[in-house]
């Protein structure tokens, strides 16, 4: 019974934390120790966190790569932003934005199956290409639209909203979306998914149905980067194609890799801390020296993912274990019972003096005895 | 006439996309993986061509110069970073390379700055026959390139390495035991890759001199997808994809209506020609083994 409990307690912990979180800056919030830039990075915050587990659950759990993630939250942003701009004088604030984040994550998920059916066929490296290709392709329409359907090149003006409720709105979403993601992952269909990662051939023998799963989780994740994107267009008021580009879907993809794949609370964690660095070393590193962020964060996932993955690496990797701080590749989990019975492999000639001994001898065979007496 | 122009244009344009299509293809055929840095190394390529050029002005010494380090950095790389993930999950390779690819842009900016760096490489003028009016750069492109890429295929076709090269993509293990020394080979692959993008480099500042850090990303891009096109692992194919590639985007660029569209356009032939052939247009099929 104890044992349900710690497991049950470890399941709820993420929801927990953030719930506190929650009030407790919402109290803050209301008694006005906030500054509109804390509540920006509040904002920011909770965006970088929905798209962190909704691409967490297409590369830590379905192991494939989508490049097209920004896409994703650039159709949402775009359409969210439109229904919230045409709503907002018939509606009033709240309905809107509860519409808009409805429209622009359904949208958003419309575009991830058109995206998925064709693109599922495909192995690994293909799909990371059509995701980028989507991306760019999405970008680029945008771009290219008309002043008066979405602002073009100028962008696309979107209403404001109130400051103070928006971060607990925001953070409320996260909430909504990790409830999801976390009971699709551990439900029957979360361990279908992940066995797609580990085997997919196996999985399609086994009877799962791969080309759907594989939908179910880039729906999923498409719609809560569409959301996601809804919520950016309420926090810029501005919404620019130029930054969804491929970049933003690389410091999504980072913020996965670090938190580790396959590893959700990790992925949490990561983004508040890629979110929080950004925004301030924003103002402080001005210039060339911006470019140091882009430099450490290649460096972070060229390092990481070298000492997760290397097989020169893996005795180390097994000694000194740094999963409880980085996470990592939950592959990498390796069986040690066997090893641990067969230190010493049977030769042949052990095999033989086996069968030749006399089964009349009391004592059982001992390999180890039998090796000291041949010396 | 104007059709020809386009034309001309289009395939010396395809003939870059080829060029560095040709180490997309070739990387992936043998180390089965996808070198994301490979649009970045044509950028180094850039900048080593700026730095010798503004040092002696003589361009020659600058296209030798930008290969020798293209290819000393293509190797540098694949020992660094890929070769201890060999082995591992396609995934943690292409994630590594698009870090790779990331540090390679970030460190030519702190290098260079943000600012374009303009690459006078050679002022060639235009030619005109009768009535036909193309710039000379994309003549001398599209000659070295045909020159660069049939040299290529009768080495891979005719030479010891090259056979080694295809037994390798063939199958990894059975080159092994026939005694071809696969990393070497890999390590080739990558020189070979990597000099083909410093020639795409030279040819790309031909046509525009203005020298960025994201020079070779978006032409990456395209390339790959031009690789893929034309069916990833195959020469010829890369090849046929880059020129298609080119032209499409030459014949697009002239049509007012669509021009804003053409990246669009290119991405979108991508997707339709992988939902009618998963492989590409010359990709062979291949079965997925237990």
């Amino acid at each position: 019974m104890k044992a349900m409990k710690t497991i049950k307690w470890k399941h709820y912990i993420s929801y927990i934390v953030l719930a506190a979180v929650t009030v407790a800056l919402a109290a803050f919030s209301f008694s006005g120790a906030l500054k509109s830039s804390n509540l920006y990075l509040l904002e920011k915050i909770a965006i970088s966190i929905m798209l962190a587990v909704s691409l967490s659950t297409v590369v830590g759990f379905l192991g494939e790569l989508s490049l097209g993630h920004a896409g994703f939250m650039c159709v949402g942003a775009y359409l969210g932003g439109k229904c919230s701009v045409l709503l907002e004088p018939i509606l009033g604030e709240f309905p809107a934005l509860a519409v808009s984040v409805l429209v622009g994550g359904i949208v958003a998920a419309v575009f991830g199956v058109v995206i998925g059916l064709p693109a599922l066929r495909l192995r690994g490296d293909y799909l990371a290409i059509v995701t980028l290709a989507f991306g760019e392709i999405v970008r680029s329409v945008f771009m290219n639209s008309s002043a008066e359907s979405f602002g073009g090149s100028l962008g696309l003006e979107t209403p404001r909203f109130d400051k103070n409720i928006l971060f607990i709105i925001a953070f409320v979403l996260v909430i909504v979306c990790l409830a999801v993601t976390q009971n699709l992952i551990r439900s029957k269909h979360g361990r279908a998914i992940t066995s797609i990662r580990d085997n997919e051939i196996a999985a399609r023998a086994t009877g799962i149905n791969v080309t759907k799963y594989k939908l179910i989780v880039f729906t999923v994740s498409s719609f809560f980067a569409g959301v996601a994107g809804v919520l950016y267009s309420y926090s810029n008021y501005n919404v620019q194609s130029t930054n969804f580009d491929y970049n933003y879907s690389i410091e999504i993809l980072v913020m996965v890799v670090l938190g580790g794949m396959g590893s959700i609370n990790g992925s949490i964690i990561a983004a508040t801390l890629i979110t929080f660095l950004d925004v301030e070393l924003q103002t402080i590193l001005t210039g060339n020296l911006a470019v140091l962020q882009d430099l450490f964060y290649a460096l972070i996932l060229i390092v990481l993912v070298i000492y997760n993955n290397a097989t020169s690496l893996k005795g180390f990797r097994e000694k000194y274990n740094l999963k409880k701080l980085f996470g990592g590749l939950r592959k990498n989990h390796t069986v040690k019972d066997d090893e641990a019975k067969w230190h010493r492999v049977p030769t042949k000639i052990e095999m033989d003096e086996v069968l030749s001994v006399d089964l009349q001898v009391s004592s059982p065979y001992t390999p180890d005895k039998t090796d000291k007496e041949d010396k | 006439m104007k059709f020809i122009e386009t034309l001309v244009n289009g395939l010396s344009m395809g003939s870059t996309y080829a060029m560095i299509a040709l180490g997309y293809t070739m990387v992936y055929g043998i180390a089965k993986m996808l070198n994301f840095a490979h649009g970045d190394i044509i950028m180094v390529g850039g900048y080593m061509l700026f730095v010798i050029l503004s040092m002696t002005g003589n361009p020659f010494l600058g296209l030798l110069a930008a290969v020798v380090f293209c290819v000393i950095l293509g190797v540098c790389i694949e020992k660094v970073a890929y070769k201890p993930l060999r082995g591992a999950s396609p995934l943690a390779v292409l994630i590594t390379a698009i870090g790779v690819s990331y540090l390679l842009q970030s460190t030519a900016q702190i290098i260079f700055g943000t600012a374009p760096k303009m690459v006078n490489v050679a002022d060639l003028g235009s030619i005109s026959l009768g009535e036909i009016n193309v710039p000379v750069y994309t003549l001398v492109t599209l000659a070295c390139s045909m020159v660069i890429m049939t040299a290529l295929t009768l080495f891979v076709k005719y030479t010891r390495t090259g056979r080694a090269m295809i037994a390798v993509s063939e199958d990894k293990g059975a080159a092994q035991l026939m005694g071809i020394n696969v990393n070497k080979i890999i390590m080739i692959t990558f020189a070979i890759g990597s000099a083909l993008a410093a020639f795409a480099g030279l040819f790309m500042l031909m046509k525009s001199p203005s020298l960025t850090n994201t020079l070779g990303a978006m032409p990456g891009i395209k390339a790959f997808t031009a690789a893929v096109i034309g069916g990833i692992g195959s020469i010829p194919g890369a090849m046929l994809g880059g020129l298609l590639m080119g032209v499409v985007e030459a014949i697009s660029l002239t049509v007012p209506a669509i021009a804003p569209y053409t990246d669009a356009i290119e991405f979108l032939i991508l997707i339709i020609i992988l939902l009618v052939r998963p492989t590409g247009i010359l990709g062979k099929k291949r079965r997925e083994k237990v």
